[in-house]
């Protein structure tokens, strides 16, 4: 009788399991992987705009990626993707250790911690776009930065920044440092924070530096933390779009040597060319996934060691 | 013993200063872009050409009202667009993840397991490879230049949901659940009056973080938003980078963007505290 009632129970609470689901996956289906999957699809076929005349679509088969390796561009914006995102996350990641170390210390005892937490994730929030603004006019020839610069003699004349290389990719980088650290820096304390202290304790007992608590026992009880970060820092890197875009207004200068894989893909868009954008978006797809399933593996196993 | 104690304390300051001093660069390299769109936002177009300036000038009302009275760029309407969006779109995001994460963490059902490792699968996948057939599906649907395709699309958000699902693991006992059911409760009267009203500390939380990113969002509207009338404020900051700079107005341009960062600046000094705690809740504990 009683497992009769307990199956009854069982069998009429799952429905609601399935009902609250289906707004997600509805919306999910329609416009996530409907459209997914149509991107796939195009990849297989010529279709640009030739002037105002529509060519195609004619299925060519893996023509499109074949020409998207060929013309050697891809590899070029592939490179100059990850050039910048190492450039900026270099940087952050070193000194979000350093600082995450730091505030969690508790024989250092530093003060104003909340202060300087909120200041340092403030660029997280600001919109990258309005950001990128604001460097592209900070940063002019004649902008304020090169006139302070002027002015106290650092300099005889402005350095171009937008023209040269190095100056672009060096500040579209620091923009993403600047965006990122705060993140990677909270991210990092929660690890810290979850480090027995018994630990510093008996090191410090055992006369360890600083420097090798940080670097025997800090760093390796946070590696999982840390492959989280770099994961999921690199899935973003990819994706890296707004700041680029608007700061060389999707051109990319100077030389295309700033152009990210994403503002390829936007400007297939906006000429149209159909076809390319995407093989394009497949090639981005099967990079992700890849690094995807290694966040995946690392919730996943979270989950399971609770 | 004595004087070795004495030594590391004083080697303890020295490191404590080097931190302090390090810290403050920091804060000033974060600090620095914003006191100068300020400080610029209040000087005339001559005052910004003419010299460099740490101190705020005398035409913040006049570069406000230009800004205003522009008719070719719309930044109060492109204002009113994106708040209007995000709005709707941080309600709709919360409340479907919370009820995605509801449907994980309170039934048990055959396909839940599949169900839950495939939202985690998804999480990372990002949007703009699905960028063409979605532009596509929403040229077809005749969704283009209305809000519609921004905001519906946010009742999937995986790492929203992610967030809700481990917020409803640390507190959210099901006995709640079982108790409403004895007083006949209906479940989907449970999870409204109930389980909603449990959850407002990670709702909040949710929303102010959806909020602020459906406010920066760039990528999408571009490609949906073409009439003037319904950009948001990323459009109008990607207008003006591709306007003919030397015409413009610098004092009205630092203006354009002081009003389109302004608005999160001012939800993030009042609730920082909030949004920093709740950066560490829905990643990778150690």
């Amino acid at each position: 009788m009683k497992a009769s009632t307990k199956n009854k129970k069982h069998i009429s609470y799952a429905k609601w399991g399935y009902i609250f689901l289906i707004p997600f996956f509805l919306v999910y289906g329609v416009f996530s992987f409907i459209p997914m999957i149509s991107t796939f699809y195009y990849s297989f076929f010529e279709n640009y705009m030739s002037g105002l005349k529509v060519i195609g679509p004619t299925f060519v088969g893996f023509d499109n990626y074949i020409k998207l390796f060929q013309t050697g561009d891809l590899l070029k914006y592939t490179q100059n993707t990850l050039i910048m995102w190492v450039l900026g996350f270099v940087p952050q990641i070193v000194v979000a250790l350093l600082i995450a170390a730091w505030f969690t210390n508790t024989r250092l005892k530093l003060k104003c911690s909340g202060f300087f937490k909120t200041v340092i994730y403030m660029p997280n929030l600001i919109m990258a776009s309005a950001f990128s603004m604001l460097f592209y006019t900070l940063f002019a020839n004649n902008g304020p930065v090169n006139m302070l610069l002027i002015s106290n003699g650092v300099m005889k004349e402005s350095f171009h920044f937008l023209t040269s290389t190095i100056g672009a990719r060096g500040l579209i980088a620091l923009m993403n440092f600047l965006m990122w650290f705060g993140n990677t820096t909270i991210l990092l304390m929660a690890g810290m924070m979850g480090i027995d202290t018994a630990l510093f304790e008996a090191a410090e007992v055992d006369g360890a530096t600083p420097f090798q608590v940080f670097s025997k026992i800090t760093i390796p009880l946070i590696r999982p933390i840390m492959v989280y970060v770099l994961i999921t820092s690199l899935i973003g890197g990819l994706q890296m779009f707004d700041i680029p875009q608007i700061f060389t207004n999707g051109k990319g200068d100077p030389n295309r040597t700033t152009m990210t894989l994403i503002m390829y893909l936007n400007n297939h868009l906006f000429s149209k060319n159909y076809g390319m954008a995407g093989a394009l978006s497949v090639i981005i797809f099967i990079l992700t996934s890849v690094l995807s399933l290694f966040v995946f593996k690392a919730l996943t196993s979270q989950r399971k060691a609770r | 013993m004595k004087k070795q104690e004495k030594g590391s304390s004083l080697s303890l300051n020295i490191r404590r200063t080097i931190c302090y001093v390090v810290l403050i660069i920091l804060s000033v390299v974060c600090l620095f872009p914003y006191l100068m769109l300020f400080v610029n936002a209040t000087r005339a177009h001559v005052e910004i050409q003419r010299a460099f300036s740490l101190l705020p000038g005398k035409s913040l009302a006049r570069n406000i009202s230009n800004v205003l009275d522009n008719t070719t760029i719309l930044i109060v309407r492109g204002m009113i667009n994106s708040i209007t969006i995000s709005t709707l779109t941080a309600i709709a995001s919360v409340y479907f993840s919370a009820m995605t994460a509801y449907a994980i963490h309170a039934y048990d059902f055959r396909l839940k397991k599949y169900a839950f490792n495939f939202i985690l699968l998804i999480m990372t996948i990002p949007t703009q490879i699905s960028a063409l057939g979605f532009v596509k599906l929403v040229t077809a649907m005749h969704l283009k230049d209305t809000f519609i395709p921004l905001i519906i699309p946010s009742i999937a958000a995986p790492a929203v949901f992610f967030f809700m699902k481990q917020y409803m693991e640390s507190a959210l006992p099901l006995e709640i659940v079982e108790a409403a059911r004895i007083d006949g409760s209906n479940e989907f009267h449970t999870f409204n009056s109930i389980i909603m009203p449990m959850m407002k500390p990670a709702l909040a939380v949710q929303a102010i973080f959806t909020f602020v990113t459906s406010w920066n969002n760039y990528f999408t509207p571009s490609l949906i938003l073409t009439k003037a009338e319904v950009k948001t404020l990323p459009l109008w900051i990607a207008y003006i980078r591709s306007a003919d700079f030397t015409k413009f107005d610098m004092g009205q341009m630092y203006m354009m963007i002081a009003f389109s960062i302004f608005p999160v600046i001012l939800i993030y000094l009042l609730l920082s505290k909030f949004i920093v705690q709740g950066v560490t809740l829905g990643g990778v504990k150690g």
